[in-house]
């Protein structure tokens, strides 16, 4: 066991895979000698050469519609792109094409593509690169649909996202890099050096795609949330006093509605919470799912707390966010309804 | 100054009513273009972006040095393949008129590109076509059968009926997957061909767009990853004068030639002569030796015409002249590869119409065989509960609620309804 925050943990999934499959590659814009921007493929190309570790141009059309050329010829890319507000460009490739291929060629041809995504705000980054996209691709059939919130959970995720046959969306939300974010600005901030979700096995490990994770148990309340929500949740749930069930859902698409289900049977009661914009977002997916399965179960309308939906922005982003005091209230109301 | 001196927009040179005119291609003598080696420097080839290769003469002579060594077997194999792609071009436009098929796309004129092509790439290299390449998958020797049975969405169809007409593919025959999103194969291919190259395989990719689609993004990625990688890839774009209703000047061809994009990337760029049958399997050849030996990507431009509609759902006379194809200066690739046989190979006139009707008649056999495996109307029929399958490999619970739920709404009657028949 070592101690990794989410940056060592995501290198680590890689390192990996890579030393395990020579079919696994990795390309996007500076992940190779200089090793991301983030930092999160350090020391590969210089472990693994030039031509598995690859710089690419600035073209992300080009990186996912190339990266899915090289998974029909048999290798496994992990394609990069720098923020996630900058995939827009490869949508068309990753909607028409990587999504579907498969499907369309009735599994003569497939592209086993993970596509890595820093998401998310909470880092001064304004409206491009601050995004949580994650609705839109959970909208996509063929795709799989993944947010971790820590470190652990991380590179068990991005394992099996390699490992899988089917293309992987895997978003990191950078706030949580290089520690746990309870969602105050004004408190210092926090490492995964103390955090038991900060220790990682050095080797192979899975955590399997399609599973939810109860992170706290709890009687009065679910939260349903995932990435850099389950921490704010946490923190909402102790200003309000309530003893929530806060649900991490990890992978968005396929949804683990089981686990979510037997939570809100249980509490009755149901506060949903996502960075991304209110309308038509995944959250409006979790809320269906909970009205058709637990309806009877219910003891008040359930709620969503998300981004405001206006653009993200730079000067107001705490405004914007939806923090502790935004969820509390919330777990408050519904805990209050009749 | 005018507002249409500041604000052009491209007018083809004649729309219907009037007399054609194709005086804005350049054209080169047949023979006259020189031919580099496959591995000369860029900057040394320029020139092979403006100009246009062509190797047979009006008498049916090859003439010049891209002439390619080309056993009669081999000549008479793709004369034979041609002739088999329109007969099946024919024979389903026929069957989309009668409303057996919902849809159909013509490879009429353009069937050398995609033969000749073929014939010159060895059987392990990786094709990405666009729509009018039906001629790739019949010169490999893809059953027409199989071809028929997708345009039908039959019980045997590949595609188990997710796909349009016409968007085949052959995993055995190492044909990709036909998209309705124009160009997006073009950097598939480079990626096939980066990874080729990573593998240390000798194989080589090829891929296909239009010369309309050369305006998506998708083109120029294509051109960006294999001019930086130096992919292993031979990259063609079909000139056919027409992209659906706008003319090729609508995609900038009215400037520079499409090849002359190549370029500006630093990758080796020819014209030639898409209906020439020699032409194009000897600039092919060129490219695909350029692949292997470590040169890098090749953009072809390859000048030809679409004698058909873009597909059956537009009527052509509507946006340029009916009879247009008549004065198109290079002629019509079958024709031309005959007169060559004859020339050269002690080919005849019996020989060429016993082989149309030979090739008619195969055709002919496939279509009633297809037909015995249904169509979407007629049984055999797919389950429709495919649909689900392949979305993933493995089957989400979602998917099989809702599959379920499709079989179920077979046995549903609404309790206000009328009463089932029978």
């Amino acid at each position: 066991m070592a101690q990794m925050n989410m940056v060592q943990a995501l290198n680590s999934a890689m390192d990996v895979m890579m030393e395990r499959d020579p079919g696994v590659v990795v390309l996007g814009e500076d992940v190779g000698y200089f090793g991301g921007v983030f930092r999160c493929t350090e020391g590969l190309q210089k472990k693994y050469g030039e031509a598995r570790v690859i710089d690419a141009p600035i073209a992300e059309g080009g990186i996912v519609g190339c990266a899915i050329g090289m998974g029909v010829n048999g290798l496994r890319p992990i394609a990069e792109m720098q923020f996630a507000d900058y995939i827009y460009p490869g949508f068309d490739q990753i909607v028409s094409e990587l999504a579907r291929l498969r499907h369309r060629t009735a599994g003569d041809f497939f592209a086993p593509v993970t596509i890595r995504a820093p998401c998310g705000g909470g880092i001064r980054g304004g409206q491009t690169h601050s995004q949580s996209p994650e609705g839109i691709f959970t909208h996509v059939c063929g795709l799989k649909v993944v947010m971790p919130s820590n470190p652990h959970d991380a590179k068990g995720l991005l394992i099996s996202a390699i490992e899988d046959d089917d293309p992987v969306i895997f978003f990191e939300p950078k706030r949580l890099y290089h520690g746990p974010f309870e969602g105050d600005p004004e408190q210092p901030a926090t490492s995964w050096a103390a955090h038991p979700l900060g220790e990682v096995p050095a080797g192979y490990y899975t955590v399997p795609l399609g599973r939810s994770q109860v992170v706290r148990e709890g009687a009065d309340v679910t939260v349903l949330c995932y990435g850099t929500m389950v921490h704010v949740a946490q923190a909402a749930a102790r200003l309000a006093g309530a003893d929530a069930e806060i649900v991490d859902v990890r992978t968005l698409a396929p949804l683990d509605a089981d686990t979510i289900t037997a939570s809100v049977r249980k509490t009755g009661r149901c506060v949903i919470v996502h960075e991304a914009t209110r309308f038509s977002g995944y959250g409006a997916e979790l809320l269906a799912t909970v009205q058709e399965e637990c309806f009877y179960h219910l003891e008040a309308p359930v709620t969503r707390v998300a981004g405001w939906d206006t653009p993200y922005p730079h000067a107001f982003e705490w405004d914007y966010f939806p923090g502790p005091r935004r969820v509390a209230a919330a777990i408050e109301n519904v805990l209050e309804a009749a | 100054m005018t507002q249409t001196a500041r604000f052009h927009v491209p007018h083809p040179s004649a729309r219907p009513g009037e007399a054609p005119d194709f005086g804005y291609l350049r054209l080169s003598a047949a023979g006259a273009v020189e031919r580099p080696s496959p591995d000369a420097r860029v900057h040394d080839i320029e020139h092979l972006a403006y100009d246009l290769v062509r190797v047979l003469d009006d008498d049916g002579q090859a003439v010049g040095p891209w002439a390619p060594s080309i056993d009669g077997e081999t000549l008479r194999a793709g004369l034979s393949a041609m002739v088999l792609t329109r007969a099946f071009d024919d024979r389903l436009l026929r069957m989309q008129r009668q409303g057996k098929l919902s849809f159909f796309m013509q490879t009429l004129g353009e069937e050398a590109v995609s033969v000749a092509a073929a014939l010159a790439l060895k059987p392990g290299d990786m094709l990405f076509p666009h729509y009018r390449n039906v001629g790739l998958h019949i010169a490999r020797g893809h059953n027409p059968v199989e071809l028929m049975c997708q345009c039908l969405s039959n019980s045997r169809d590949m595609c188990k009926g997710r796909q349009m007409p016409i968007m085949y593919h052959w995993a055995r025959g190492n044909i990709f997957s036909i998209s309705g999103n124009l160009a997006t194969q073009f950097p598939q291919a480079v990626g096939w061909a980066m990874a080729a190259a990573i593998k240390n395989e000798q194989h080589i990719a090829a891929g296909w767009v239009g010369e309309g689609s050369t305006a998506e993004a998708d083109f120029h990625h294509a051109l960006t990853f294999a001019a930086v990688y130096r992919a292993p890839v031979v990259l063609n774009v079909v000139n056919n004068q027409w992209a659906i209703s706008t003319f090729q000047g609508f995609a900038g061809g009215e400037r520079r030639p499409f090849a002359a994009r190549g370029l500006g990337y630093g990758i080796a760029s020819i014209r030639v002569d898409g209906n020439d049958f020699l032409a194009v399997f000897a600039v092919t050849r060129w490219a695909a030796e350029r692949a292997r030996m470590g040169r890098g990507a090749t953009l072809i431009e390859l000048i030809t015409y679409r004698r058909g509609a873009h597909s059956t759902s537009d009527d052509p006379s509507r946006y340029r002249p009916r009879d247009e194809w008549k004065a198109w200066p290079l002629g019509d690739p079958i024709d031309r590869l005959q007169a060559h046989l004859i020339a050269r190979d002690g080919w005849n006139e019996a020989d060429q119409a016993a082989l149309e009707a030979d090739r008619k008649a195969h055709v002919d056999a496939c279509w009633r065989e297809a037909l015995s495996y249904g169509s979407m109307t007629e049984a055999p029929r797919l389950d429709q509960c495919e649909l689900f399958e392949d979305v993933y490999r493995d089957m989400p619970r979602h998917l099989i609620a809702q599959r379920d739920a499709l079989r179920a709404l077979a046995d549903y009657q609404p309790k206000a309804g009328p009463a089932p028949e029978g």
